[in-house]
């Protein structure tokens, strides 16, 4: 039986670069992520450097099936985020390669984040309302969503300014 | 036909379907025509198929028994969109060359 390890971590939904850098960086040590869920990873021993890591926000069944078919495995997902890892000897491994790309990452993101926060809107209103005790906690997931959104703006408008001189 | 730049991510993936590919085969295609410049990732190439299905400049193969491989096509459509766009690639290249070899003199 393989070594195994779980480590309970949390990252903010905009830092989902920094998130796959250290699981990167837990390969490069020799442990690969075998599964995820919300806020904990599981990890297995594996050579380091053995293999590259990769995630995304993309719901489709039919991508998950297309990056297989190049040869990745696909690990886990939590809430639409999706990992897959690749033997690094199949060379570089990556998802997305080009902003246009990455701004429709972004965008996937977005309307996630805006439907979650408009539910926690409603929901917050309606409770506060009937005077129920939970609504200021809807409130406050509002609030949250709210912030994360301005920061996924921020990484758009950032691209969509590179974008403007090259692609 | 609308006048836009294709990308060069779009560009490379029409013109590796001038036969019929399945996304392994654009991908490394597309390196081998780039001398290894343009890598299209997973998740690029998949939006970038779907969108070009929608545009109905390419279309899916019916897939053969025992294959899992989806494989594509450039439409008649696509063709004309390339042939565009090498037309204004080559206006670019020529405008570029007649200008900077007038600085060179």
């Amino acid at each position: 039986m393989r070594e195994k390890k779980t480590v309970f971590k949390l990252f903010f939904v905009w830092d989902f670069e920094k998130e796959e850098r250290w699981l990167n960086e837990m390969a490069q040590e020799g442990w690969i992520l075998d599964n995820t869920g919300f806020s904990f990873y599981t990890f297995v021993r594996c050579e380091p450097g053995e293999y590259i890591i990769r995630l995304e926000m993309n719901p489709s069944s039919d991508y998950r099936a297309f990056v297989k078919e190049l040869g990745a495995e696909y690990i886990g997902g939590c809430v639409n985020w999706v990992y897959f890892r690749r033997k690094a000897e199949l060379g570089s491994f990556e998802l997305l390669s080009d902003i246009d790309s990455r701004l429709t990452h972004l965008s996937r993101i977005n309307r996630m984040l805006s439907l979650l926060c408009l539910a926690n809107l409603i929901l917050g209103i309606t409770n506060s309302l009937n005077q129920a005790r939970c609504g200021w906690l809807n409130l406050l997931c509002a609030a949250m969503l709210s912030y994360a959104l301005g920061r996924i703006h921020g990484m758009k408008a950032a691209l969509e300014k590179e974008r403007s001189l090259h692609e | 036909m609308e006048n836009l730049a294709l990308t060069e991510s779009t560009y490379y993936i029409l013109l590796s379907l001038y036969h019929p590919q399945h996304g392994y085969g654009i991908m490394q295609q597309t390196e081998q025509l780039s001398g290894g410049r343009v890598h299209l990732a997973a998740g690029t190439l998949y939006g970038a198929l779907t969108s070009l299905c929608e545009k109905g400049w390419i279309r899916p193969l019916p897939a053969e028994s025992g294959s899992r491989k989806k494989e594509y096509q450039l439409t008649a459509e696509g063709v004309q969109v390339l042939k565009h766009e090498l037309a204004r690639l080559q206006q670019l290249v020529a405008n570029g060359e007649s200008i900077l070899k007038e600085e060179a003199l």
